[in-house]
């Protein structure tokens, strides 16, 4: 209250009013007492202090927004003093941003982000989803079949530093030994981390590439999967074939599930780029792109999920049918929720 | 709703960049379009406070002991490891989080943009919501990151494939050049731009200066002589209030006006020919006469 009080005593009524010889300065100082106090108002909410403002202040604020675009809209019509024409405009312009700037910060915006927000973008972008998925089951057959053709493809398809033994023909208790567990949890924090922050790159990447009409998402996620095609066979050659699946399917169903989302984002925005409909491309665009964003952040969470579910419990949890389950589990978990989570009402203004 | 400036004056760059904005209010606000300078400064001031404040917080890491380079005790370590997860999780932060929290925020601009007065604001003239913020600053992995990284990797020795990539990227960095708005593509995709954010002060008011319409009389043939235009650069001029710019303007208008002028009184002078003109020029605006310049 005292701050208040003292905040007030900064603005100086102006000087005598009559002694203005100029109608339009009358008019101006007639008003500017509000405007500055609109001014100081605006500066506390730009300086993200909105607690500094007094409940009286904030009750007017419209009041005063409103006052002060209705001066600016009189003074260009009758005074040619462009100094305070000019002051009225970076006000009114500042007020505006305030008035319609973002609502909500990140925290706010997360819990309805959670709470629904996301899974009704997913929902949305449905027929992109199907798209990436078919893109990335063709990917998956054409790394099988090519390495069932000839086993050099494998080597052309795998990065060395990737392949780390498993090759064509390796000695099978080898390969069984890459599916293996960590004898305990030392290290496996960095790993989770690592593995998070390198996998939301590539993410990103699908993302940001499906800008150019979705096709290099499309080569992204074909390659991606004919890697994990080609892995497949090698392990199916060596009889490994469940326990792979099973050792993938920890992380993989919410990884994979990440990738996905993120090829449909790109997908979504590349095709909307092509196909805008009746709306003018820029208008369909920044829908597009709005809704792709909300499916790429959630893809970020999912990967925390999968960094995790890689780093501890895939390295923790050996044998197969355990990490079936706890990789069907997770991919019903993301289903459900994806398909049932109900949109978050609008709020109201 | 925004539209071009109708009004295109001078062909300067400043009125390239006007554009106007409508309120909900019906009221038409001028907005000027960031120029690509101001915003590339605003990105390399934000790199540079991002690797800054990775290279203190590196040290200061250092400094306590955990030296982040003998990487061997960090199997064993348990503290080293927290350290570890904290260091990549801080990179990703850096890379995504600094962004989205600083546009997000009540100014919608970066430390960078502040410093050189540029905000995000969405371009259909509604609010800026996260969901816009969020997608402009994925799309700038595309075209800040990646090019970095792959100059930095040397990614142009890698042949015919380098190249297709470099041009690729270069298409995503250049990308602002070849539209109106100075948009880059995680705008077009947002839906947003980057413009001016001015704070200016109140001046003083012009006219409280003694008021000398009786020392100083000016006929209506004298003050048809200037327009609008004149009227603000000499508003310019008594405000600044350099003696050697007063000499001049008033020696300029008394030989328009065909006046003698005694030493030293030029300011008098001037303030009073203002407050004549303006008073003219409003009273004619008034009844809907409106006069740009002295040539109109």
């Amino acid at each position: 209250m005292v701050l208040a009080l003292f905040r007030k005593a900064e603005i100086e009524p102006p000087a005598d009013i009559e002694a203005a010889s100029l109608r339009s300065d009358r008019f101006r100082l007639e008003r500017e007492v509000d405007w500055k106090r609109l001014d100081q108002i605006v500066t506390a909410l730009e300086k993200n202090s909105p607690r500094r403002i007094s409940d009286k202040d904030l009750l007017e604020l419209p009041v005063l927004y409103r006052k002060a675009a209705s001066s600016l809209a009189v003074a260009r019509e009758t005074s040619l003093d462009a100094a305070t024409l000019a002051y009225l405009e970076s006000l009114v312009r500042r007020a505006w941003f305030q008035v319609y700037g973002p609502r909500i910060g990140l925290f706010g915006w997360l819990r309805r982000f959670l709470g629904g927000g996301w899974s009704a973008a997913v929902r949305a972008i449905w027929l992109d989803i199907c798209i990436a998925l078919a893109v990335m089951v063709a990917g998956t057959i054409v790394g099988w079949l090519l390495v069932d053709q000839d086993e050099r493809w494998y080597y052309s398809l795998v990065p060395g530093a990737m392949a780390d033994g498993r090759a064509p023909g390796a000695d099978p208790d080898m390969l069984r030994e890459t599916l293996g567990t960590a004898e305990n949890a030392d290290g496996l924090g960095v790993f989770a981390a690592y593995l998070f922050s390198n996998n939301t790159g590539v993410c990103i990447m699908a993302f940001a590439l499906g800008f150019a009409f979705g096709v290099p998402t499309l080569l992204l996620l074909v390659y991606n999967l004919s890697l994990l095609g080609a892995m497949v066979w090698v392990f199916q050659e060596a009889g490994l074939g469940l326990d792979f699946a099973a050792w993938l399917s920890v992380h993989g169903t919410t990884e994979l599930g990440a990738i996905m989302l993120a090829g449909a984002a790109g997908l979504h925005v590349g095709r909307t780029m092509a196909f805008p409909g009746d709306r003018s491309i820029l208008a369909a665009m920044q829908s597009a792109g709005v809704r792709a964003a909300q499916v790429m952040a959630g893809c970020t969470i999912m990967l925390i999920v999968a960094g995790l579910l890689e780093g501890y419990a895939r390295q923790l949890v050996g044998d197969t049918p355990s990490r079936l389950a706890i990789g069907g589990t997770m991919l019903t978990l993301w289903i459900v929720y994806f398909a049932a989570m109900p949109a978050p009402r609008e709020r109201e203004t | 709703m925004t539209t071009t400036s109708p009004a295109t004056r001078l062909g300067d760059g400043a009125s390239k960049r006007a554009r106007t904005l409508v309120t909900p209010e019906g009221l038409a606000l001028p907005l000027t379009v960031g120029s690509k300078g101001a915003r590339a400064g605003a990105l390399i001031l934000d790199l540079v406070i991002l690797l800054v404040g990775t290279i203190i917080v590196f040290v200061a890491l250092y400094a306590i002991g955990f030296g982040l380079f003998d990487l061997e005790a960090s199997e064993a370590n348990p503290v080293m490891q927290v350290v570890m997860i904290v260091v990549i999780l801080f990179g990703f932060l850096a890379r995504y989080g600094y962004f989205l929290w600083f546009e997000l925020g009540p100014r919608a601009a970066t430390p960078g943009k502040r410093l050189v007065g540029l905000r995000v604001a969405a371009r259909d003239g509604g609010r800026l919501t996260a969901e816009m913020v969020i997608a402009r600053n994925l799309v700038r992995d595309a075209e800040v990151f990646l090019p970095a990284f792959f100059l930095l990797g040397g990614g142009q020795e890698a042949g015919i494939a380098g190249w297709a990539a470099f041009i690729w990227l270069a298409v995503f960095v250049l990308f602002p050049f070849f539209n109106r708005d100075a948009l880059r593509a995680g705008d077009l995709v947002a839906g947003t731009w980057v413009v001016e954010a001015s704070r200016l002060k109140l001046k003083d008011a012009m006219s409280l200066a003694p008021d000398r319409a009786d020392t100083y009389r000016f006929g209506e043939a004298e003050l048809a002589v200037y327009g609008e235009h004149e009227l603000q650069v000499l508003e310019k001029v008594l405000r600044e209030d350099r003696p050697q710019a007063l000499r001049e303007v008033a020696e300029a208008i008394t030989g328009k006006i065909g006046w003698q002028l005694g030493e030293g009184d030029e300011r008098e002078f001037l303030e009073a020919f203002y407050a004549a003109l303006r008073g003219h020029l409003e009273g004619n605006m008034r009844f809907g006469k409106r006069k740009r310049d002295k040539f109109s």
